[in-house]
């Protein structure tokens, strides 16, 4: 791979692992907001 | 196994482009403004049902309707990128131009439908994760995959997919169907025929180069404005039902009757508008590109009395 698409590559990947880690923190604060709200209920 | 993660895939190596580009590509493969529509809906019934539900748990709700609305959008772009390429409305589309790869907007579009029905179970009930689950199915197997491309009612049957929020949203508070969002699904699914042929009255030679056998292509334009008239009157009729049933007060009464009486009149102009002996407008169609854009005023403002009238009644 040339040494411009390499970069490209990995610049394209890294937004993509970024893109990923935000939607994961987001399921988690979904998640335990949900459990808390649900014990919350239940109490 | 380094070697298989890293290695490229065909959208890794599209068009070079800022990252901030790819993200609103992507965001643009979950339609964001049928999706906005669609929110507002489902925020509608799920405002308007009795019962309490917790500030956070109805915005989860409202969350899993966008995403899966979107979800749907980008399995529909996945299936019909073929006729995408050929219509100039939809030619910029992200797969059809290779910023994004076809497999990978499957995939985005599979998992989010997947995850937004989970979540809906999870946060709220059954019943509204089934009616989720039901709507994307309506979507992308009954409208997308099969009627779209095989009959002139394919959005009249298809606009069903776009009517189950607001039941989506009342489900979600009461863990039932009653019968005011039954009435909601009426009047978006009699909004939908008008909304759609107004538009295909001006794009008919895009939906002809494509083969998508849209009303004015098989029927004709002067059949398509007499369609459009008689939708709007059956859809005037479904939205003074809440009225005949006294499901509402005032201020919804009176927004639909005033929206309706201004449907009319569009829709009227369009039945009317100077036209060759084939029915094919004069004007550039402009009468139908006004209903269009007023249908779109329509329905969020009729959905926005709804919620007023809940909210004085």
């Amino acid at each position: 791979m040339p040494p411009a698409e390499a970069r490209e590559f990995v610049r394209r990947r890294r937004g993509r692992n970024v893109a990923l880690l935000v939607a994961l923190v987001a399921l988690c604060l979904i998640f335990y907001g949900l459990s808390m709200v649900k014990l919350a209920a239940a109490h | 196994m380094n070697s298989i993660a890293s290695r490229p895939t065909e959208a890794d190596l599209a068009l070079p482009g800022t990252l901030g580009a790819e993200a609103r590509d992507w965001l643009n493969l979950l339609k964001p403004r049928v999706v906005s529509l669609v929110v507002f809906t489902g925020a509608a019934g799920l405002f308007i049902a009795p019962g309490r539900i917790h500030p956070f748990v109805a915005f989860i709700a409202i969350l899993c309707i966008a995403v899966a609305a979107g979800a749907a959008g980008a399995i529909n772009m996945w299936y019909d990128r073929d006729i995408d390429a050929l219509m100039r409305r939809t030619a910029k589309r992200p797969i059809v131009n290779g910023r994004i790869a076809p497999a990978d907007a499957l995939g985005f579009g599979i998992v989010l439908s997947f995850a937004s029905v989970i979540l809906m179970w999870l946060a709220t009930n059954a019943v509204a994760a089934a009616v989720l689950a039901l709507s994307i199915a309506f979507y992308v197997f009954i409208y997308t995959m099969w009627l779209k491309r095989s009959t002139p009612q394919n959005i009249v049957i298809g606009g069903a997919a776009g009517a189950f929020p607001p039941i989506i949203g009342w489900a979600a508070v009461t863990g039932d169907i009653g019968v005011m969002p039954l009435v909601l699904f009426a009047i978006v699914f009699l909004w939908t025929p008008p909304h759609f042929w107004a538009l295909s009255l001006y794009a008919c030679k895009d939906y002809a180069r494509a083969g998508v056998p849209m009303l004015p292509v098989t029927h004709g334009a002067a059949h398509t404005r007499r369609q459009i008239v008689l939708y709007t009157v059956l859809l005037s009729a479904a939205t003074l039902l809440p009225v005949a049933l006294r499901l509402t007060g005032p201020v919804y009464d009176v927004s639909a009757v005033l929206l309706d009486i201004g449907f009319l009149v569009f829709s009227w102009r369009v039945l009317r508008d100077r036209q060759d002996a084939e029915g094919v407008s004069l004007t550039n169609d402009k009468p139908a590109r006004q209903t269009f854009r007023y249908s779109l005023a329509y329905l969020a403002l009729l959905f926005l009395a709804v919620m007023i009238d809940h909210l004085v009644g």
